[in-house]
């Protein structure tokens, strides 16, 4: 069992979270939470799809409050979840919920399809049991970060080196390296990685990472999210 | 701690099983044991907060579920009731935390949102009849929470993917576990609880009426909750399940494969396509499911 779905007794015995469901609640509003650290800022508008059971059940179960409100920066355990809408309408962004009849690998999937002025991104999560959550796609990459584990992700070009850079910098900061992963579209052509990280020291830009060179892109999801208990 | 055996063999090198849950996740986390501990704490109040708003009396926005824990209470404390009041207040403590949940009130997840009734339950009413130390109380958390883990890595707790039996049947175990651990038992006999319930729950489908986690989500905590007493108290006299607790575990896991998506959480099988059910999800959503 190389690869835990679950890494701490607290995914058994919590979150402390505002009901009904820990998939459809509580993993929808990290899902939430995860797309807006991948996208940085709260979008002007916002389409978030909704497949299998996510699309079946939604409304019930609050998921598309959650995913809102997790959009918005709340946590699962904020009793303001209830007004996501009416706090999402107040902030001035424009969201709609699609479900969709589609076929994909998990039953529990929400993809957020964000723009801000000419910014477009598409965030691609799933709710894996127990309030946990992971993001599986941005854009065209397939990866996987998950909720409360520290974690970089590069969009750098596949040139010899990179790798080496990113570890030398990230070494100098004291930063120990839990995994890696490596994916690239075409050989010398775009090319991405995931990076788990242990501890990140606050003095820690991990945009520092854009000056290696052939670096495009960084997003850092930070773990341990937003006091959840 | 990747099987109920190894948890076993690691158990030996600690005080109980319970200390040995402890350090493993202080381990794991980077965490000190007294954050970890503080953490449980804060689970365990949260948890009995949860059990007291519902007592008193919660309904839901649908108005499927509520009121339930209290019409218990009353009758726990004014009848000659048929079952000892240790499993009634478990039974009631479960649905009480359960309706709360359906009420979208705080809850603590044990190990999901649908099926947090359970180990609160049974700890609650364990705590009222015994009159459990903190220490003792986060005690059984620990335990609850390291079977689960098992269970959640080499089955599943999601009912989505594995239907009810990953979650009731996940609480219902752990809270079995738990029980036997607090009363004296050995790591063994917790395993052979969990097994036992566990195979008594497989097979059990996930099919909320109109997809809501209220029916039959709410009375199945409160089976699953007096469940747990009854496996803890067969595991406790000395009865060992037959087949291997980690063989449950992976037969839970290849029945929650086997069955069909309708059965798993999507609200297109099972009680939620009775006349009944349909009928509540017509009143709850109207014909388009729009509503809310």
């Amino acid at each position: 069992m190389a690869d835990k779905q679950f890494k701490s007794l607290f995914d058994i015995i919590g979150p402390v979270m505002i009901g009904p469901s820990s998939s459809h609640t509580a993993g929808a509003v990290r899902i939430g939470n995860m797309a807006r650290h991948i996208f940085k800022e709260l979008p002007d508008s916002v389409n978030i799809y909704l497949f299998e059971s996510f699309a079946e059940t939604y409304k019930g179960h609050g998921t598309n409050l959650a995913l809102l409100g997790g959009l918005l920066g709340m946590s699962p355990d904020d009793e303001r979840i209830q007004d996501a809408m009416l706090l999402a309408n107040e902030k001035g962004i424009d969201y709609k919920f699609i479900p969709l009849a589609d076929k994909v690998e998990h039953p529990n999937t929400a993809r957020f399809v964000m723009r801000k002025g000419n910014k477009k991104m598409s965030v691609t999560g799933v709710s894996i049991g127990g309030g946990n959550a992971q993001i599986t796609q941005i854009d065209d990459y397939d990866l996987v970060i998950q909720n409360g584990v520290s974690t970089i992700v590069t969009y750098h070009k596949d040139v010899p080196g990179v790798i080496a850079k990113v570890s030398v910098l990230l070494n100098e900061y004291n930063i120990n390296i839990a995994s890696m992963k490596l994916w690239r579209k075409q050989r010398g052509k775009d090319a991405s990685m995931v990076i788990e990280v242990d501890q990140v020291p606050d003095d820690f830009d991990v945009n520092l990472l854009l000056r290696c060179e052939h670096m495009k892109h960084i997003i850092y999801v930070q773990g341990d999210d937003h006091g959840f208990d | 701690m990747d099987s109920i055996k190894a948890l076993i063999e690691a158990a030996k090198d600690y005080e109980s099983l319970a200390e040995c849950a402890i350090d493993y996740e202080v381990q794991n986390s980077g965490m000190t044991k007294e954050q970890v501990l503080n953490k449980m704490k804060y689970q365990l109040d949260t948890m009995k907060r949860t059990v007291d708003q519902g007592v008193n009396g919660v309904r839901s926005k649908t108005g499927l579920t509520g009121m339930d824990a209290k019409k218990l209470h009353e009758y726990i404390n004014t009848k000659d009731t048929l079952c000892d009041t240790t499993i009634l207040n478990a039974v009631q403590n479960a649905i009480a935390t359960n309706e709360v949940n359906a009420a979208m009130g705080l809850i603590c997840a044990t190990p999901t949102a649908g099926s947090a009734g359970v180990v609160p339950g049974v700890l609650t009413s364990l705590h009222e009849r015994f009159n459990m130390s903190e220490k003792e109380q986060l005690d059984f958390l620990f335990v609850s929470a390291i079977f689960g883990y098992i269970i959640a890595n080499n089955a599943s707790i999601s009912g989505a993917m594995g239907g009810c039996q990953a979650e009731i049947g996940s609480a219902s175990a752990m809270a079995s576990a738990a029980c036997v651990c607090y009363r004296g038992g050995t790591p063994e006999m917790a395993a052979h609880a969990l097994a036992i319930t566990i195979k008594n729950l497989l097979g059990l489908v996930c099919d909320p009426v109109a997809g809501l986690v209220e029916v039959p989500c709410v009375k199945r905590n409160a089976l699953g909750a007096s469940l747990a007493l009854v496996s803890a108290d067969m595991a406790l006299a000395g009865i060992k399940s037959k087949i291997d607790p980690d063989e449950v575990i992976e037969t839970m896991y290849r029945v929650g494969q086997q069955m069909d998506a309708s059965l798993k959480e999507t609200g297109q099988g099972g009680l939620a396509t009775t006349p009944s059910g349909l009928k509540y999800t017509e009143e709850i959503f109207g014909g388009n499911r729009e509503g809310l």
